[in-house]
Parts: C-alpha cells; sequence; structure tokens
C-alpha cells in the first residue's frame, strides 16, 4: 500500500511538472513582451484591478488551506471532516471563479476583449493600441487556463466528495483525495505567480 | 506511513500566505522602480515555497518525489533562463533595453 501510495504521488507530480511548463511557456512569452512594450504595458495596469486580483488571491489561500485540512483528515480517517472541508474547498474554489466573473466583465464593459472578434477600444492611448491588444491577450490567455484548471479542480473535487460519501476512504485509503490536493495547491501556486505580474507590476506608475 | 502536520501549522502558514498577500499589494503601491517586480517575485517564490513544503507536504514525500519536483524548476529554469538570454543578447530589440 505504501508503495502505491507513494507511485500515485510521483505521478501526480510529474504531470504537475509538464503543467509547469505549460504556464511556464506562456509565462516565458510574457515577460518577453512586457520587456519589448514597457510603455504600452504600464498603460494597461490602469485597466487591472489590483484589489480584485488580492481577494481572489487570499479566496485561493483559504481554499488550500481547506484542501490541506481535509487531507489531514482523510489521513485521520475521519470522513466528515473530510467531507466538510472538500465543501469549503469547492465553495472557495467557487468564489474564485466568480470574481474573475466580475472582472471580466469589467473588462468588456471597459472595451478591453481583444478576442471573439474584438470587443476592443483603446482610444485613450491610441499610440498603444495594438501592443496593448498582445498584453491583453496574454492576460486572457494566462487567466483563462488558470480559470479552466479551476473549473476542472471543482470538478474534481465534487467527484472526490461523493466518492467519500460513499465511504470508499479510510485511514489506510485516501490516495485519490492527496493527489486531487497536490493538483489544486499546484492551481494556487500558479495564481500565487499571476497575481504579481499581472496585477501589481507598474502599479505604482500609472501612465496613459 | 507518512506524519500528520497539526491543524496549528497549516493555519500558520496560512495565516503567513495572507500576510504576504496584503504586503506584496500595498509594497507595490510605492514607486520602487526596478525594485517592484523583483520584491513582487521574491514574495511569490516564498509563498509558492510555503505551499509546496507545508501544504503539498513534499518535505514528508519519498526522495525519488522530491527529486523530480526539484528537476521541474531545474528544467523550468533552463527554459526561462534561456529564452531570457536569447532575448537580453540582442541589442536590435524595438524597445531598446529588455529590463
Amino acid at each position: 500500500m505504501a508503495q502505491q501510495f507513494d507511485s500515485a504521488t510521483l505521478g501526480m507530480w510529474v504531470f504537475l511538472l509538464t503543467e509547469i511548463m505549460f504556464f511556464g511557456g506562456m509565462f516565458g512569452a510574457y515577460t518577453v513582451y512586457r520587456g519589448l512594450y514597457p510603455e504600452a504595458f504600464a498603460s494597461t495596469s490602469q485597466y487591472m484591478n489590483p484589489l480584485f486580483g488580492a481577494m481572489n488571491t487570499a479566496v485561493l489561500i483559504v481554499s488550500s488551506l481547506t484542501m490541506a485540512l481535509g487531507v489531514r483528515a482523510a489521513r485521520l480517517g475521519e470522513q466528515k471532516a473530510l467531507q466538510l472541508f472538500l465543501i469549503f474547498t469547492m465553495i472557495f474554489g467557487l468564489a474564485f471563479l466568480v470574481i474573475k466573473a466580475f472582472e471580466y466583465h469589467e473588462h468588456w464593459v471597459d472595451m478591453k476583449v481583444p478576442l471573439f472578434g474584438g470587443h476592443w477600444d483603446y482610444s485613450e492611448a491610441p499610440q498603444f493600441a495594438r501592443q496593448a491588444q498582445i498584453l491583453f491577450c496574454f492576460y486572457f490567455f494566462m487567466t483563462g487556463f488558470h480559470a479552466l484548471h479551476m473549473v476542472v479542480g471543482v470538478g474534481i473535487m465534487t467527484t472526490i466528495f461523493f466518492m467519500a460519501r460513499r465511504g470508499m476512504f479510510s485511514k489506510d485509503y485516501f490516495t485519490p483525495v492527496e493527489v486531487s490536493g497536490l493538483y489544486w495547491h499546484f492551481v494556487d501556486i500558479v495564481w500565487i505567480f499571476l497575481f504579481p505580474l499581472l496585477y501589481l507590476i507598474g502599479n505604482a506608475r500609472k501612465l496613459v | 506511513m507518512h506524519s500528520v502536520p497539526s491543524v496549528r501549522t497549516y493555519v500558520t502558514i496560512w495565516a503567513i500566505l495572507t500576510f504576504m498577500t496584503f504586503a506584496t499589494y500595498y509594497i507595490a503601491q510605492i514607486d520602487l522602480g526596478q525594485w517592484n517586480i523583483v520584491i513582487a517575485l521574491l514574495i511569490a517564490f516564498f509563498k509558492m515555497s510555503l505551499v509546496i513544503f507545508f501544504f503539498m507536504n513534499l518535505k514528508a514525500e519519498s526522495p525519488l518525489t522530491k527529486l523530480f519536483a526539484a528537476g521541474g524548476f531545474f528544467w523550468m529554469i533552463l527554459l526561462l533562463g534561456q529564452f531570457f538570454v536569447d532575448y537580453i543578447s540582442r541589442d536590435w530589440m524595438p524597445g531598446g533595453k529588455m529590463w
């Protein structure tokens, strides 16, 4: 059993490594364009709301705490506590997505969505209009893929919750809870980096 | 199989993570020039380490898992390192200085 547990954990880490490379490519490309067009980048920062970003970071960190406590409960064989913590994790995960949706709506109202045929207007600083499109594309792809991972994560938690309700876990067998927890924490880590890179940089020097 | 960390440990880590989140939020409002991004990323790395070592409980995992986790970061550094070395060493970039 111990060996099975270790193999499953290792397998999850290997999967997370592929995820690191997936997000890493986007982080790298984003950094290069930010270096190429620093003024255009600074001009976009006024449309990012760092308070929303900070709130979402806090919400995700709480969800990571409830997830970690859920895994702890699973290890101790406390089934009721595990189910309760899974529900909390899902609630905070959904809260994150709701806040994100409000943000996307704000970008839509601001005409800052250069996707789907272009809901785009940058007449405030027309000299940066084209470069700012690149940066908003990065913003939507990075946060969009992250949000997709959150949706998948909530789906996994739902599955684990029903598995727990059917009494599939015990003190001796909780591997699915453990590896789902690893995934959830990984998605949290991605956001820990997205938050400063997308919301905080250039926040002190807002230029249009 | 594994030692189980106490609730107290988890809550302490959560409190530090939340504190660092708001610290980085407020520090970002002060104009520190180039240092803004350095400090923001240092805080992010610190938060990531806390999540990996405590929430993901990497310190209790097998040596092989630890090796794989370290390997992931090694490849990531290779990827981003080579990426940036390429761009930094081009003196014809439109933005002039990359950083």
